[in-house]
């Protein structure tokens, strides 16, 4: 199994009280919020916490991109991609991943992609999403068309680092006479591309697909969902013929080690309870917005929340409950992965570290301990 | 009684029609949530018209063709419905996000048009004075905002939709979100034609609108040659269910005269 360490940036001095006021800590929550100068003392202790995986013996570090909120402070995750670089030498960057629907040019993402790639002599991993929905509220692309963009932006990137350029490109979105893309990428024939997902039937065969078989990480679910979903993809690739391998088959979630499980949530639990309940707070219609996934699956979902019938908030017990956060001892947080990957033949687990307004000297010893004692166990 | 629905072929897209009335043909086009229910004042301008009320392309029951992506697609798809219906003398009535679209018609070919009413019409911007986001707001956001009496919100609200009627409002709110998301409920080319519209016209406005702000009435005014606004007092976003006098009286007075 490959390790991934990966952090959000949350903006951890949120003013908790005062962002309850407000619809969401995204699209809405006023940036008269952010202090600055916490704010930049923040971006270098995650920095350092990131450059400190390699040290540890993780295969790569990874960051992501979100927009106007205070749950994940990296609009633009090349930057921190591009500082990490130059702070380390062989492990993996993972950028999981750029929002492709968001941008009016998608060739910014090839080539910086194409860039960092250079950068770092080939340790670029590229994640492909469309953002979540409350990204098509704060940047106003239109949700209907996110499929649709997201595909054509992907082929536009795929097409620029493979097809000699310059050649024309000709969709609906996107329309450029000369496509182009200097640099390349350093590996060939490009970096390897994630999809980072909530599952969605759609994203999980077209991910599948032979053409692409890339590897599908299911974000922020509970156990059995994730089982659930990789299931799907290994279901979905026999269906195409082939067998998948576990390096297709990812995972990322909160997990916190500490000597006892009682201990682990004693120090942990608060700070999972402000990620879901604080910084992931924001109601259907900024969640969802019409478009962003089908038809279908907005029914589904829509069932699925009057089934949940309070929509009560979710506790440190429940999220350890439902195997959404991994929190425990090393025993505890070794079988839970075992679990998963005895079911679904997982081969890349993205532990989020730090979560929540969890503090660098518990993320940091509770990452030692992940490190020396739930990572040797589940390699090979 | 509500007329039954029936399903006219435009080319191949089916649109779901409803016809009450003998008299000119009136066609009224709906807003952003769609067709819900035959109104009271559909039935006071059918004394005097033929009402024609259609649901659009991708809403209720009608067809929800690829080809319409834009509220552009939609005006020359009911240019070819008018031609199809073979529809004359028409006068035009749309509400919101169906004014807009009346609109878009009127640029392109005003031959079959005698008149155009806007009620609470989106299109065109006036800057500084954003719309409602009916996109962030719940279900009773929208419809304490929509209201300026909350005595039909709370009606609204009581009422338990069935899954149908949800099915419903999702296809229409999907269709939606792909005409009016972006940019948000106009049409940054519409305002520079409107000068070409050279029929009578009649604004309708709620003073208390919060979805699209009364602010909105005084540009249509501006740039709509000729055009008579009529502003309701202590109203929102749809006069013509919540001031339906104030509404229907001077809307009969201004098409009578349209047609003579």
């Amino acid at each position: 199994m490959k390790f991934i360490s990966f952090h959000l940036m949350p903006y951890r001095h949120l003013d908790f009280e005062e962002a309850a006021k407000h619809r969401s800590a995204w699209v809405v929550l006023p940036n008269s919020l952010y202090d600055p100068i916490k704010g930049a003392e923040e971006y270098a202790n995650f920095i350092d916490f990131l450059v400190d995986g390699e040290r540890l013996g993780f295969d790569g570090i990874a960051v992501n991109e979100h927009h106007q909120n205070a749950y994940g402070l990296m609009p633009a995750p090349n930057l921190i991609a591009s500082a990490l670089i130059q702070r380390t030498k062989k492990v993996k960057i993972a950028i999981l991943g750029r929002a492709l629907p968001l941008l009016s040019n998608p060739m910014n993402i090839a080539e910086e992609y194409a860039m960092l790639d250079n950068l770092s002599r080939g340790r670029i991993i590229c994640g492909f999403v469309r953002g979540i929905g409350a990204e098509y509220h704060s940047t106003g692309v239109n949700p209907y068309f996110s499929h649709e963009r997201f595909h054509e932006a992907h082929d536009l990137i795929i097409q620029s680092w493979t097809k000699p350029g310059p050649f024309p490109f000709e969709g609906k979105h996107y329309n450029m006479r000369y496509v182009n893309c200097w640099p390349r990428p350093y590996q060939q024939p490009h970096p390897p591309i994630w999809i980072p997902s909530q599952g969605s039937s759609e994203t999980v065969a077209w991910a599948a697909d032979p053409a692409r078989k890339y590897p599908f990480l299911v974000t922020f679910s509970a156990t059995d969902l994730v089982v659930r979903y990789l299931n799907t993809y290994r279901d979905q690739a026999r269906q195409y013929g082939y067998e998948p391998e576990s390096g297709q088959f990812g995972w990322a979630c909160p997990v916190y080690v500490a000597e006892t499980d009682e201990r682990a949530k004693a120090e942990a639990g608060h700070a999972i309870e402000t990620l879901f309940n604080n910084y992931l707070r924001m109601p259907m219609e900024m969640l969802i917005p019409p478009g962003y996934t089908s038809l279908n699956s907005m029914k589904n979902f829509l069932k699925m929340r009057t089934a949940v019938a309070s929509g009560k908030a979710p506790t440190a017990d429940s999220l350890i409950a439902s195997g959404t956060a991994i929190i425990g001892s090393a025993k505890t947080v070794r079988s839970k992965i075992e679990e998963v990957r005895d079911k679904t033949g997982l081969g890349i687990l993205v532990p989020m570290l730090q979560f929540g307004v969890l503090s660098d000297e518990l993320a940091k010893r509770s990452m030692e301990m992940f490190a020396s004692e739930v990572m040797p166990h589940l390699r090979g | 009684m509500p007329p039954e629905p029936q399903t006219v072929k435009i080319g191949d897209v089916g649109v779901s029609l409803r016809r009450a009335g003998k008299g000119p043909p009136l066609l009224y086009l709906h807003g952003a949530d769609g067709y819900s229910q035959w109104l009271p004042f559909f039935d006071a301008l059918a004394e005097q018209y033929e009402v024609l009320v259609p649901e659009h392309p991708g809403y209720g029951a009608s067809d929800d063709p690829p080809l319409i992506r834009s509220v552009s697609d939609m005006a020359m798809f009911y240019l070819d419905f008018l031609e199809a219906l073979d529809l004359r003398d028409l006068h035009i009535v749309g509400h919101s996000m169906g004014g807009w679209i009346a609109a878009e018609i009127l640029i392109r070919d005003q031959s079959r048009a005698k008149s155009l009413t806007l009620i609470s019409s989106a299109g065109i911007r006036v800057e500084g004075v954003p719309s409602g986001d009916i996109f962030i707001w719940n279900r009773e956001e929208l419809l304490r905002n929509i209201f300026y009496n909350q005595a039909y919100a709370d009606i609204a609200l009581s009422l338990q939709p069935t899954e149908q009627q949800i099915d419903t409002m999702l296809k229409n709110r999907f269709t939606s979100t792909k005409l009016g998301w972006q940019p948000r409920w106009y049409n940054p080319d519409l305002e520079k034609w409107l000068h070409r519209i050279k029929r009578p016209s009649l604004i309708i406005w709620g003073e208390d609108d919060k979805v699209m702000p009364s602010a909105y009435a005084g540009l249509w005014r501006k740039r709509l040659p000729g055009a008579r606004l009529v502003m309701i007092e202590k109203c929102g976003h749809v006069p013509q269910v919540e001031k339906l006098k104030e509404t229907i009286d001077p809307l009969r007075d201004f098409l009578a005269e349209a047609s003579r």
